[in-house]
């Protein structure tokens, strides 16, 4: 693994390797490397401990296009990682995978070290994941509150909807999010882009996420509230909350993420410390797959760039 | 609850009461509008009913004098009273044809499947149960309503089935239902008239006097559903108060209450201005023994014991009103029941998201499979009712029972306002739909119309239907 002996930094410690460079027998991953000493020596505190979540592997085609390609991602506790890409490289696609939104074809995922099927979206909010859907899916004939609480209404003590408590509710986490949102009445379809992205940010953060799915959270949002979800991101992280944060703004990514992982053609390219890497570097991951020398390689890594 | 801790400072004043910003110089209209909460649409709807019922009262008092409201045969109480009756049917059937079209769903099969019921279960009733318990056996009627029930979910969660699980899509699906069931129907009835049904399930055609509530009951309950509109409308307040939302003008508060009871204790008021038919009067009277004095018959000839245009009590009871009758209260419960599990439960909510966004109800966690299948079974569920209905009223069960009740139970729901689109629809408008469709039937059966021209018109006023509330929604928008 001639890959892991450039960086000396991390020469002592076991790797975690995250995007493996040929395909590892399962019997092999069975047992974890010490997770404990892989941050060692990082200036960031958040990666110490079992990851929340491993995926391991994960492939999945439409038809005949390989979306996902072996790829593999972790996140730990109170970590943000950036996933990053050029369009169609299968980011959304390996998150779907995660969320329960999408079967995979082969891989294993892995919560807080134990592996676990997630067949459908209830499984994974069951498992405390909560994902903002790159196109937020909404159910636009009903309200705000109606979104939030989808699938989790709250109730009177007869058992029927409690709407005014769930528009107040809503109400609260909008107006920390969206401050000049007003229309609780209205119907989604009658909300603007970015309003309508403050409600499916607001859906997900609304209950106790243990790991937050962020496919381009901020794309349709004004200056004012990007630089809040971006406040909200460092409080949530604060909190002990794994975040993937998928997006195509660079210096987001570099402001909010401690790692960065780069897909091309549904294939992780490789992974980095933000602070190992330069903005050009990780362009050119994007770009041309050129792994630098900051970063593990993956497998969709060009063989120069190693 | 909820991960996120607002502090103070941020959360100070989401000021709730800035959300309808009161324009300044808005018209009369527009402000009642918006202080009642009122669905204009719901209006226009109403209006429609009026104007069909104003014209046919008109255009049969044209033909001959009678003492309808305007002058024809039309705006009676015994004609009110029976399109009641003849509505109730369709309006059941057509409150679970709203929540399947909002699913973006349809069911083509509701008549067949109307018919199979009806049969397969009169045929129990008649050649099994009659024989084995002996005729009037009140298990009869029981087993019998409770198979009709029971058979209607199971085909219903059926179709619902291959809808879901074998991802048939829904319009096939119902489309062989339609074809298939009325085959089963016809094999299992032989091709006969399978009668008489049991005494006690007569009740549920409104045919008989068992049936029928009766003025004094009506009234109870009449002042009963008052008693709940009020109630409704103060608890609604007090929700408002409890979270501090914008509240409604108190006039406009009082202003519901009362066209509500207005409605209600109007509609009562019809019901119980319908003497009973001069059969049921006379066979009553030989029953009691008592004699039926010499009078004039009234002109619609239901009522005896009229002389001239004076009602004579001749003698006491004598003169009987059948308030309302059991399959309106039943298609009044229903719709109630449904309005119900349409707005106020989590199912209904999850039938709405997912008719809205089916993608999006799936990743909200919604189990949208097992939701289309008990969409279905409730469809089936209601079909159920429904031929308890009509082969209760008809007296008998025949393969043909519901030939065609799949295109009225669709055409009230999609003139009610159900969008074939997915996601909007309301069971009132369903009701309102069903209304007006039987209107349109029985006003131009009652001015002689041949049956081909009732159809071209129900034809017609459907598509016009769709198209002013297109037109309507656009300028909303
Ligand atoms: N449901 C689907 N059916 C068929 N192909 C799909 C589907 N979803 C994704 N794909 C394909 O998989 C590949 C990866 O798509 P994906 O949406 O994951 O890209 P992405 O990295 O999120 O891109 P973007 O930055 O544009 O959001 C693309 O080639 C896309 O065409
Ligand atoms: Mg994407």
């Amino acid at each position: 693994m001639a890959q892991v002996a450039k960086s000396s930094t991390r020469k002592s410690t076991p790797v975690r390797i995250v995007g493996k460079t040929k395909p590892v027998k399962a019997a092999d991953l069975k047992t974890h490397e010490s997770p404990a000493a892989v941050a060692g020596r990082h200036s960031f505190a958040p990666t110490r401990g079992t990851p929340l979540i491993e995926m391991r592997n994960i492939s999945i085609a439409f038809g005949g296009i390989k979306a996902v390609d072996h790829a593999s991602i972790d996140l730990f506790p109170g970590e943000v990682v950036g996933l990053l890409g050029h369009n169609g490289a299968g980011k959304s696609t390996l998150i779907k995978v995660l969320s329960g939104a999408y079967l995979r074809d082969a891989g294993q995922i892995f919560v807080d070290g134990k592996e676990i099927t997630i067949a459908n979206p209830r499984d994974a909010k069951a498992q405390g994941i909560e994902t903002i859907y790159q196109t937020l899916a909404l159910a636009d004939n009903v309200d705000a509150a109606a979104n939030l609480y989808l699938g989790r209404e709250l109730k009177t003590r007869l058992g029927t909807l409690d709407d005014a408590a769930m528009e107040s509710e809503t109400r609260k986490v909008m107006f920390r999010l969206n401050p000049n949102f007003r229309r609780f009445k209205e119907p989604v379809s009658k909300l603007s882009g970015g309003q309508r992205q403050s409600v499916a940010i607001a859906r997900a953060i609304h209950f106790n996420a243990r790991i937050l799915i962020m496919d381009e959270p901020t794309a349709a949002l004004g200056p004012q509230e990007t630089a809040q979800v971006g406040a909200l991101i460092k409080q949530l992280k604060a909190e002990g909350i794994g975040i993937f944060l998928i997006s195509h703004d660079l210096h987001d990514v570099f402001d909010l993420a401690d790692r960065l992982v780069v897909m091309k053609n549904g294939k992780v390219v490789g992974t980095a410390n933000t602070k190992d890497v330069t903005h050009d570097e990780v362009l050119g991951m994007i770009i041309a797959g050129k792994c630098p020398k900051g970063a593990i390689p993956g497998p969709g890594a060009t063989r120069d760039g190693v | 609850m909820p991960r996120i801790k607002f502090s103070e400072a941020t959360l100070s004043t989401p000021s709730p009461a800035s959300q309808t910003p009161a324009l300044e110089h808005e018209s009369v209209v527009t402000k009642f509008f918006r202080a009642t909460e009122i669905d204009a649409r719901m209006l226009g709807m109403i209006a429609a009913l009026l104007l069909v019922w104003a014209i046919f009262d008109v255009w049969s008092g044209i033909i001959s004098h009678d003492d309808g409201l305007l002058g024809g045969a039309f705006l009676t109480p015994r004609n009110l009273w029976t399109l009641l009756v003849q509505t109730s049917s369709i309006a059941v059937m057509s409150t679970g044809m709203v929540l399947l079209i909002v699913m973006r769903q349809i069911d083509l099969s509701v008549g067949s499947m109307l018919s199979l019921i009806a049969v397969g279960t009169a045929v129990l009733q008649v050649y099994q149960l009659a024989p084995a318990l002996g005729v009037g056996h009140p298990a009869i009627w029981v087993l019998g309503v409770a198979a009709c029930l029971a058979l209607g979910t199971l085909i219903g969660a059926f179709n619902g089935f291959l809808v879901a699980y074998a991802k048939i899509p829904a319009f096939i699906v119902t489309l062989g239902g339609l074809i298939a069931y009325s085959g089963i129907a016809f094999l299992l009835a032989k091709g006969e008239t399978v009668a008489p049904m049991d005494q006690t399930f007569e009740v549920f055609g409104g045919g008989i006097q068992a049936s029928w509530l009766g003025p004094f009951w009506s009234w109870i309950l009449a002042a009963a559903a008052c008693c709940t509109i009020a109630y409704a409308v103060v608890n609604g307040r007090r929700q408002r108060i409890r979270f501090n939302f914008p509240l409604r003008p108190v006039w406009a508060e009082a202003f519901l209450i009362a066209i509500g009871s207005f409605a209600v204790l109007g509609t009562t008021w019809v019901m119980n201005s319908y003497p009973w038919p001069q059969g049921v009067m006379e066979d009553y009277a030989k029953t009691h023994n008592l004699v039926i004095p010499a009078g004039v018959e009234n002109r619609d000839g239901s009522a005896i014991c009229m002389a001239g245009e004076q009602v004579v009590h001749c003698l006491n009871g004598l003169m009987h009103y059948t308030g309302f009758s059991l399959p309106a209260l039943i298609a009044i419960g229903v719709c109630l029941g449904m309005t119900f599990i349409a707005t106020r439960t989590s199912f209904g909510r999850y039938v709405y998201a997912t008719g809205g966004n089916p993608e999006a109800a799936e990743l909200a966690g919604i189990n949208t499979k097992w939701l289309t299948v008990k969409v279905f079974a409730l469809m089936g569920f209601l079909v159920g009712v429904s031929s308890i209905i009509s082969s209760a009223r008809l007296n008998a069960a025949t393969n043909a029972l519901g030939q065609t009740n799949e295109l009225y139970v669709i055409a009230a729901t999609v003139i009610g306002g159900t969008s074939l689109a997915g996601g909007v629809g309301t069971i009132y408008g369903a009701m309102i739909g069903a209304l007006v469709m039987q209107s349109i039937v029985s006003g131009m059966s009652l001015l002689n119309l041949p049956a081909a021209s009732q159809n071209m018109v129900v034809g017609g006023v459907l598509v016009l239907a769709v198209y002013l509330d297109q037109q309507y929604r656009r300028r909303l928008k």
